[in-house]
This record gives structure tokens, sequence and C-alpha cells, in this order.
């Protein structure tokens, strides 16, 4: 069905119950022609890509848990393509491109909201490094602009702008199209779609093993059985290493665990994203009110979904250094993610050395944002078995080659970016 | 909170240390191929489980030492100084 003003006011006038389900739960067929091994957003998007653009539509996206339960439901919802090196800025501009017209494609309501993400300058050296940013982003054809401190003190009443701060502010760098977007909505707006399609979208289904015959893929095991495939794409990032340990492979990933969290819901009080590189720190508000905040990783190897109380400490002190009406809000929810965090702090969107064998993963922070253009570009790369220009520098064999594309500069510690 | 087992300081809350990363990587000897020193920069076990990782007690004795700790639950298995083996103190991890 084909959700409209009108499919609303049909199904209130029968208060509502007779919506169908959103997607089929079918059990898994024999083989498929290819298998998406991950059911948050980047899977879900690869099989919606796969079936719309390349009319693979004989594919199954098997998912352990349930859909958008990892990252997808984990991060802070902010997209933005604010990036400094080529590949990074053109690829995360395709996604962004894709953000705003992806509730018309999925005909759901991804609720992308451009509030615009606005990056804190507080120093001479972050000044130089906004300017440059910011110049490369025009460059790349990326919107930015430069608002003096007494333009964001006008526009962020709430913001300490004066000069005697504990982190003044010198001014701040602009992305007017970035923003947020409602993230469960994507992993189910996606799924919606790619069902439609033909997909099948199995959940509770954990591949354990992956069945490599004669050099080339051949499926994989599951508790449900043996599923056949020749074309396998993993989109699990968090857990990309293990999944990919599965067909021999060792990847130059981490697994780190990124915590976010939510202050109580309030009246609006914030209508823009603010970042601080300064304090490592980003809040927006969400729609149902509360703060939504984030800052650095643990800075320790972990898969298990929760972190520890002096990254929480340090969020907040940057939020009321920043924010210091926000003192008055009581912290309502912690949560952390797993994150796989590559050497270079770039993704990695690629074939792998196993023919069939390909993956999208390796997002350290900026998974979320890049679902839609991770999806796309994993599809063109599973359906024409080669990598679109947009991807074609995010492969694995960049590392052995030294051609990183390390944002920060930060070298090989997978921690650092 | 981590409590942290310096082997110099006992036990100490993880805000004053650094975790340093896999302990298992081994610098390959200076003409080894270099697939060898690919793999010691670049690629990591990443185990989805008991970990061995040096730490540093920056905000203590600045000792760097061995901690073997479990990357689902967090729990802290053994320590051990720099010098010392980590799989003779804990047993075999594999």
């Amino acid at each position: 069905m084909r959700y409209s003003i009108f499919s609303l006011a049909r199904n209130a006038l029968r208060h509502h119950e007779n919506w169908p389900l959103a997607w089929r739960s079918p059990a898994p067929k024999k083989c498929y022609d290819a298998v998406i091994i991950g059911g948050g957003g980047h899977g879900l998007a690869t099989a919606y890509y796969l079936a719309r653009d390349h009319a693979m539509t004989n594919i199954a996206v098997l998912e352990k848990g349930w859909l958008g339960g990892g990252n997808t439901g984990r991060n802070t919802t902010i997209v933005r393509s604010n990036y400094h090196l080529d590949p990074n800025a053109h690829f995360y501009e395709f996604s962004l491109k894709l953000w705003e017209g992806l509730s018309q494609d999925l005909n759901f309501n991804v609720m992308y909201s451009a509030r615009g993400v606005l990056n804190l300058v507080h120093s001479p050296a972050d000044m130089d490094a906004a300017m440059r940013r910011g110049n490369a982003m025009r460059l790349n054809g990326i919107d930015a602009e430069f608002l003096s401190r007494d333009e964001i003190a006008r526009r962020i009443p709430n913001l300490e702008c004066s000069a005697d701060a504990r982190f003044p502010i010198l001014g701040g760098m602009l992305q007017p199209r970035g923003g947020t977007v409602r993230h469960d909505a994507v992993a189910w707006g996606y799924a919606r779609a790619a069902d439609a399609l033909g997909v099948d979208i199995i959940q509770q289904c954990e591949v354990t093993g992956i069945r490599i015959e004669r050099g080339a893929v051949a499926g994989v095991d599951t508790p449900l059985g043996f599923i056949g495939t020749p074309k396998i794409g993993i989109a699990v990032a968090g857990h990309s290493g293990h999944v990919a340990a599965m067909a021999g492979l060792e990847l130059p990933i981490e697994s780190h665990v990124l915590q976010a969290m939510v202050s109580e819901a309030v009246r609006p009080v914030l209508d823009t994203v603010v970042t601080s590189g300064a304090v490592h720190f980003y809040i927006s508000q969400s729609d149902k009110g509360e703060l939504v905040m984030g800052g650095d990783l643990d800075f320790y190897n972990s898969y298990a979904q929760r972190g520890n109380l002096p990254i929480v400490e340090h969020v907040a002190a940057a939020c009321l250094a920043l924010f210091p009406s926000f003192g008055r809000l009581r912290l309502m929810r912690t949560w952390g993610g797993t994150v796989d965090m590559t050497m270079d702090g770039s993704p990695i969107i690629a074939k792998l050395p196993v023919p069939g064998l390909y993956m999208t993963g390796g997002w350290c922070y900026g998974g979320f944002k890049a679902t839609p253009a991770s999806g796309w570009l994993h599809a063109h790369t599973i359906a024409h078995d080669e990598p679109h220009s947009l991807n074609a520098a995010f492969t694995l064999e960049r590392f052995e080659q030294g051609a990183m594309i390390d944002e920060k500069g930060a070298g090989p510690y997978a921690w650092a970016h | 909170m981590l409590l942290i087992p310096c082997p110099w300081c006992g036990p100490r809350n993880q805000i004053e240390f650094t975790c340093g990363g896999d302990a298992t990587v081994q610098r390959p000897a200076n003409d080894a191929p270099i697939a060898a020193w690919f793999a010691y920069v670049y690629l990591r076990d990443n185990p989805n489980g008991p970990h061995d990782e040096l730490w540093l007690h920056s905000g203590g004795c600045r000792s760097w030492f061995k901690l073997r700790r479990d990357t689902r639950t967090h729990d802290i298995l053994a320590s051990a100084r720099i010098d010392d083996d980590l799989a003779t103190i804990a047993g075999a991890r594999k």
C-alpha cells in the first residue's frame, strides 16, 4: 500500500485497525542471487538499491537480531557532508543528496530536517582549520558558510558566547543543508521499500559461517540452514572483522564503543546541530524534545554496546561549558554502539579478496549519515563486480598500498580517528 | 567504571589510565617482507572476548603494562608487568 493523505484518512475512519504489515517475514529460500548480511540501515539500503536499480530482486537480508537494532538505532541522527578530503567530500555529499529526496523515494517519512550543522571555532588554529575545510568544501560544490561570534550568539541564544567562556567562541563553520534524520524510520523505510520490490528480510537469523567452494563464495550457514548464493554483501559494521574472519580475512579494523545520551524532553530550545571539535561534543534536539548528545569513544576495544561513566561525565561537562543553562536538565538515558574503527578513519566499501564477497563497513563515527550512499554504492559494487568512481578509493587494499584517506592525519591508531 | 590493577600501584580508577591497544602485535625484523610490516601496522585480531592490551598508568606511575580484558563484558582478567608473559600468568589465551 502506498502511504498518502488518502490512505491515512481511510485508515483513520477505520480506527487504524487495518494497516497492512510494512514488510513480510518469509522463511528463507534455498538459494538467492545475493545475500546481504546485516539488517541495519546499510544492509537494507543495499538490498533496496540492488532491487530498484540493478534488477536483482531474488535477494535476502539476514539479520541476527531485529531491524535497525544495532548502530542504526544507536546514533545521534546527524547527517552532514562537511569533509575536507576529496573522496570523503564527494561520498558524503552524494549521501546528503540522497537524504534530501529519501522520503519521496521510499514513500516513508524519514523526517530529514535541514536544520544546519555548526562546527564551533574556539582558537586561531581552529579558525585556520575551519577556513581550510570550508574552502575545500566550497571547491567541491558543498555548502559552507562562516558565521561570526555575534551571528552565532544571535542564532543560538543559549550558547555561551561571552569572551570569558571556558571555551571562547570565535565563530563557526555552518553547513546549512546538514541536519538530522529520524534514525528508526530509515531502517523501516528501506525495509518496507525493499520488501515491496521482492527482497526477503529474515530477522533472528545469524550467519554462523561463510562457505567458500573452489575459491569463491558458495553461501552462508545459519541456524535456519544453509543458504546458497554466489554473492554476499557484508553490512555489519561493529562486527565486520568477526564476519570477514568467517571468510578467512583479517581487517585493519578494531571494534570500539561509542556512547550517546539524551536529556529529559523539554520544549524547543535548540533548532540546529552544534558541534565542537575542541571538546569533541555534538548536540541537537530531537522532535520529542530530548537533547541528544555524544562525544568521544571510550578508547578501548569493546563489543559490549555499553560504555563507562568517564565519557558520560566528559560529554556532560562539555555540554555545560557550551550551554550553561542546560545544567538544570537531567540526563535520561545513555547507551553505546559498537563501531568499526579503521586505521585511517575512513570506510571500506569494496570487493574483498574472495570472489563474490563484498563489504560496506569501517564507519568509525560516521555510519549513520552515510547510510543511503553506502547502500547505493555497495549495491553498485555487488551488481557490477567493480566499484563506482565514488567508492573506488575506499578499498581494503589502500592500507597496504599506502593510499590512506586519513581526514585527521592521526596515523594507524584505530581509536584516534 | 573499570577498576584496573596496575602491576606497580595496585587497583586504580580507569581515569588514571590510557589504553595503548593490542599487546599481541610483534614488530617484525627490519628486513622482513612488506606483508609482515603491513600486518604489524594495520591488521588486528580484534577478538570478541579476551583481549591482551597495553595500558599506560598515565595519571600514576607512568609505566606501561599488559592487561587482559574481555571485550564483551569489560571484565578484567589479569595484568602483568610489561616484560612478563601475560599468558603464563592468566593461562593460555587460545
